[in-house]
């Protein structure tokens, strides 16, 4: 588990005036499920990328756990960014340490109903399949931060909600911080601990809004419901956020 | 389709043979031998041994000097193509050996160096080299940044990075560089034979025109054509077909 600290005091595309961060402040407590929401563009990757230490063109600072060890990351990319030379198999081999264990992976192929096309290369999958092999890449990894990009967009609902399950089912056997960008407010209450909402650029936290309803009741689809219009209700501006 | 494709094939070959024969015959002149005659120069001198040790020779020339250069270029072109600023400070010494006539960098090596094997190689391998590098160049600025920077989030380490990410991306430059440069390297060493060794195709061919003995020298190509196609066959065609196996 890793907690994480983001004080960034500006950031700014390379050679524009054009500001993305400015004094952007958000912390995440260790093993804490954060929702990112916030209007397209508004920077929610680019600050992903800063977690992942992926983009260190900005003034201020990202600690991820206390700096007492390198956490481990595990990115689910927007788009699927599978090797397309390599298979299905040995995409997600790939980014685990030698000795890995073969049950392992071939437990998540089969949790995502992979096993299947394991042989695959990339290029022959649906988008949403290259989306859950990306999905299990990540968590094959066993990451302390789990970042993910709007992960289940172009899945079809039933794997959408099965992915979802899965991700929360491994979340609640060793919790880790996720940090996990969507527009979709119902997917975020359903999973999330803390809801955070975004403004536009430059990207100011609106909202931040802690979800009362117990972990066990999160598949009580009414009261998810019942939430949201109550959420839209007492903030009206969000709408314009999602 | 394949079997139709093999015969098309061969009717075109019998067809080129067939033209050749023709105005050989209706020329009937030394300088344009008829196919016939070529095979037979062609055999005796597979039996006499001449041919297999000259074509030896400078295939053994060719495997050094296209191995040189294709190594150095490839990790030359990769360096250069990663670092911007490298790049703009040896971008005018490509340029310039780029277009330095081959024939330029022989003369100066066999002066520099001696008539020597080694100078030989190196006269080669100055040649081709700008030409590598400069398409490995070409494929390392294309690179997929989201790929290295998947590879970089889950820390690969360089050897992996290099074998799986930033190598499959280069393969189709790298054979283009091979392709063009087995080409290059072919003429250049035959040049280089010729003005300053005393074995080899090139000095066979050298010996042949003061002669005028066009049978022989027709033989020695179709040995030289003979070899390339293997290559082609054996080794590069099966090399793309593996490239190409993850494309839909």
């Amino acid at each position: 588990m890793s907690n994480i600290v983001i004080n960034i005091s500006s950031k700014r595309y390379h050679g524009s005036e054009f500001s993305i961060f400015e004094n952007f402040k958000l912390s995440l407590q260790a093993g804490e499920f954060v929702c990112l929401l916030g209007p397209s563009g508004c920077g929610k990757t680019t600050l992903l990328n800063c977690i992942a230490g992926l983009d260190k063109q900005y003034e201020g600072e990202v600690i991820l756990n206390n700096h007492q060890t390198q956490p481990k990351i595990g990115y689910v990319f927007q788009n699927p960014r599978l090797l397309p030379w390599r298979t299905v198999r040995e995409n997600i081999e790939l980014v685990l340490d030698k000795p890995y264990s073969v049950d392992h992976v071939d437990s998540l192929l089969a949790t995502m109903q992979l096993d299947q096309v394991q042989q695959v290369y990339p290029e022959r999958l649906s988008l949403g399949m290259s989306r859950r092999v990306a999905i299990i890449r990540a968590f094959a990894v066993n990451p302390d931060i789990l970042l993910m990009d709007e992960p289940f967009v172009s899945l079809d609902a039933p794997t959408a909600r099965d992915v979802r399950e899965l991700l929360l089912n491994l979340w609640l056997q060793r919790p880790r911080t996720v940090l996990f960008v969507t527009h979709d407010l119902r997917e975020a209450i359903s999973i999330a601990d803390r809801l955070v909402f975004l403004s536009a650029s430059p990207m100011q936290i609106v909202h931040e809004i802690k979800i009362p309803i117990a972990r066990d009741q999160r598949d009580d689809e009414q009261q998810i419901e019942s939430f949201r219009l109550e959420l839209k209700h007492d903030y009206p501006t969000i709408k314009a956020l999602l | 389709m394949n079997f139709s494709k093999a015969l098309i094939q061969s009717l075109s070959t019998l067809a080129f043979l067939g033209v050749w024969q023709g105005f050989a015959t209706y020329l009937n002149n030394h300088t344009l031998p008829s196919p016939i005659a070529v095979a037979e120069v062609f055999w005796q001198a597979c039996l006499s041994g001449q041919l297999p040790y000259h074509l030896a020779v400078t295939l053994w020339r060719l495997v050094i000097s296209f191995t040189i250069a294709m190594s150095l270029g490839c990790a030359l072109g990769i360096i250069l193509g990663r670092h911007k600023k490298l790049d703009a400070f040896f971008d005018n010494w490509l340029i310039l050996f780029l277009n330095v006539p081959a024939l330029v960098t022989i003369i100066l090596c066999y002066v520099w160096f001696g008539l020597e094997e080694a100078a030989a190689i190196f006269a080669v391998v100055i040649n081709k080299l700008p030409n590598v590098i400069v398409t490995i160049r070409e494929g390392t600025r294309t690179l997929d940044q989201d790929l290295l920077d998947m590879a970089r989030c889950y820390h690969f380490n360089k050897r992996k990075t290099l074998v799986h990410v930033i190598w499959p991306q280069l393969y189709p430059f790298v054979m283009g560089a091979t392709r063009s440069g087995l080409a290059l390297i072919w003429k250049i060493i035959l040049v280089v034979e010729l003005l300053g060794r005393s074995n080899g195709m090139g000095y066979q061919l050298h010996l042949f025109f003061q002669f005028f003995d066009v049978t022989s020298i027709l033989a020695y190509t179709i040995a030289f054509v003979t070899v390339i196609q293997l290559l082609e066959i054996f080794i590069l065609k099966p090399l793309d077909q593996k490239a190409r196996q993850w494309r839909r």
